[in-house]
């Protein structure tokens, strides 16, 4: 019972530590709390389910073309949106209030086109198989979610560190004005974050979505609560933190619910994070503002 | 290898404020200019300018002739125009080999890249011991010599430095200008921005002095130095 409830932690953990690091990411970029980061969760989701259910692709396609459409997504609304907020003197605070105006029109704008009932991804999108190792059960599709959340992660830190494309991300993220005159392209560079970014929400919207078989236009809007949760605790713009703490919400999600009360799970995800913003503003991991630089 | 920077009737100002009134700065090609100011006489807003991270409101900046405003500073790098910006803004949370790499960033050959590397860890030994470390870690005279560094990374053709020798150790200010002077011993066309006058005087062959966004004073750097006014106010005597 325990190592199932493991494993489903570890499941639902693994797509908030996605999400949140493309949160995070385009955080510790590109200094904007970009709310609009909720809806690429849910365009994801939707293209997917559009890609299986009319053109009848398989979930195998329908995921990485799900995943780029995402990305392209946040590309168009990111370019509209944050290149006017990110020179202000308060850009933290404006992208807040801006993006968080825009995140409500599109949630509504999809609502009033595709309806806000819940939709299924059609049968036999994915095998019905199941695994089991140890009296533990593991389904094909929580099969592919663990695949792809960890080929996901571990291609997008393998990206930051050694390529050069990561190199100037990370001088981007720390001296936008170095960066440019290194002979990086920051307005493309930053375009290049949006799509990752939004890439890495739209991939957590299809892996959700095939994990509750649940989709519906506002399920981006509870899971920022907790993206919030998680790029907090983890320390903002800290990818390291945001991947530990996406892990560790999903498997405390799964035991409050599971030993608890399905009811508490929220309760206690927000409690951990008060205690956190109390005891560690700077988040587990991070050193103290006054650290840096 | 080496180009040539002409600016003209430069002018640049924030919203109502005029930082740069006006002004004509002629950089010949392997010639050290220094262009010597106050605080808040408008020096690195010239700087920010002609790299392209601030956008003149008049004016013409040519290099080798060809007038670069209105270029991204990315592409004004690609030409070869360097800048070590005020207060060097290292990349302080990436090691001193990932900085110098981004120095680098444009050339894409990588044994050009290595031989580059190697040529600038020659000229600054210090940095070869501690490639892997942070460049936060480093003092401020030696953040200032991996700032050097990191611009020479790129093949400068125009070297801008923005008051190079601000707030180091004397120690570290003589190594930074005799830095300069080996740089112009091998042809480099220098733009030298500094409050430090008489140092810069010293190793420059023109200066242009810089009051309150317009040019009051400009010459041979020895002549300049010999001015009275700008002994009085520059050169405390
Ligand atoms: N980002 C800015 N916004 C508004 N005013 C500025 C800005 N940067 C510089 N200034 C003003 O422009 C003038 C010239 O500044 P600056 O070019 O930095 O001079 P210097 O480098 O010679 O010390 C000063 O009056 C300064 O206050
Ligand atoms: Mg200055």
């Amino acid at each position: 019972m325990l190592a199932q409830q493991m494993v489903n932690g570890v499941l639902l953990g693994a797509t908030y530590a996605l999400f949140a690091l493309g949160f995070t990411l385009i955080f510790g970029v590109l200094r904007v709390i970009n709310l609009t980061y909720g809806f690429y969760f849910s365009a994801g989701a939707f293209i997917a389910l559009y890609l299986t259910r009319v053109l009848g692709l398989n979930i195998v396609l329908a995921l990485p073309l799900g995943t780029i459409a995402a990305g392209l997504v946040a590309v168009a609304m990111d370019s509209l949106l944050l290149p006017r907020l990110r020179h202000r003197r308060t850009a933290e605070l404006d992208s807040l209030m801006v993006t968080l105006g825009a995140v409500l029109a599109l949630y509504s704008i999809m609502t009033a086109w595709l309806g806000p009932d819940i939709r299924r991804f059609p049968p036999g999108t994915i095998s019905a198989d199941a695994l089991e190792i140890l009296g533990v059960r593991l389904t094909a599709a929580e099969g592919l979610i663990l695949l792809a959340s960890f080929v996901l992660v571990a291609a997008l830190m393998a990206l930051m560190k050694f390529t050069r494309l990561g190199l100037a991300i990370r001088a981007l993220a720390e001296k936008p004005d170095a960066a440019g005159l290194m002979g990086i392209n920051v307005p493309a560079t930053s375009r290049i974050v949006s799509f990752l970014s939004g890439a890495l929400a739209g991939a957590g919207g299809i892996l959700i979505g095939l994990n509750f078989n649940a989709i519906q236009p506002y399920m981006g809007e509870s899971m920022m609560l907790r993206g919030f949760v998680v790029i907090i605790v983890g320390g903002m713009g800290d990818s390291r933190g945001a991947l530990v703490a996406g892990l560790a919400l999903g498997i405390i999600e799964v035991l409050t619910a599971g030993y608890i009360d399905s009811g508490l799970k929220e309760t206690v995800a927000f409690a951990i994070l008060v205690v956190v913003l109390w005891t560690r503003p700077q988040g587990l991991f991070g050193r103290a503002v006054g650290q840096r630089a | 290898m080496a180009s040539s920077l002409k600016i003209s009737g430069l002018e640049v100002a924030y919203g109502r404020t005029d930082a740069v009134r006006g002004i004509d700065i002629d950089v010949p090609a392997g010639r050290v200019v220094c262009l010597i100011g106050a605080n808040g006489a408008g020096k690195t807003s010239t700087m920010r300018a002609i790299s392209g991270l601030k956008r003149p409101r008049a004016g013409r900046i040519l290099l080798d002739g060809a007038d670069i405003v209105g270029m991204k500073p990315h592409q004004i790098a690609a030409l070869g125009l360097l800048q070590v910006p005020e207060g060097r803004q290292v990349f302080a949370e990436l090691s001193i080999a990932d900085n110098l790499a981004l120095g680098a960033y444009l050339v894409r050959d990588a044994a050009e890249q290595a031989r580059r590397l190697e040529s600038v860890l020659a000229r600054f030994p210090r940095l070869r011991e501690r490639l892997g470390q942070a460049a936060g870690s480093l003092s401020g005279g030696e953040q200032q010599m991996l700032a050097l560094g990191r611009a020479l990374m790129g093949g400068p053709k125009v070297l801008l430095l923005d008051e190079p020798s601000m707030g180091l150790a004397p120690l570290f200010v003589d190594e930074i200008f005799a830095i300069v002077s080996d740089l112009k011993r091998e042809g480099t066309t220098i733009l030298l921005v500094e409050q430090n006058a008489s140092a810069a005087l010293e190793v420059s062959d023109d200066a242009y002095v810089l009051e309150n966004g317009r040019i009051v004073l400009s010459g041979q750097a020895s002549d300049v130095a010999e001015n009275p006014s700008v002994a009085a106010a520059y050169l405390g005597g």
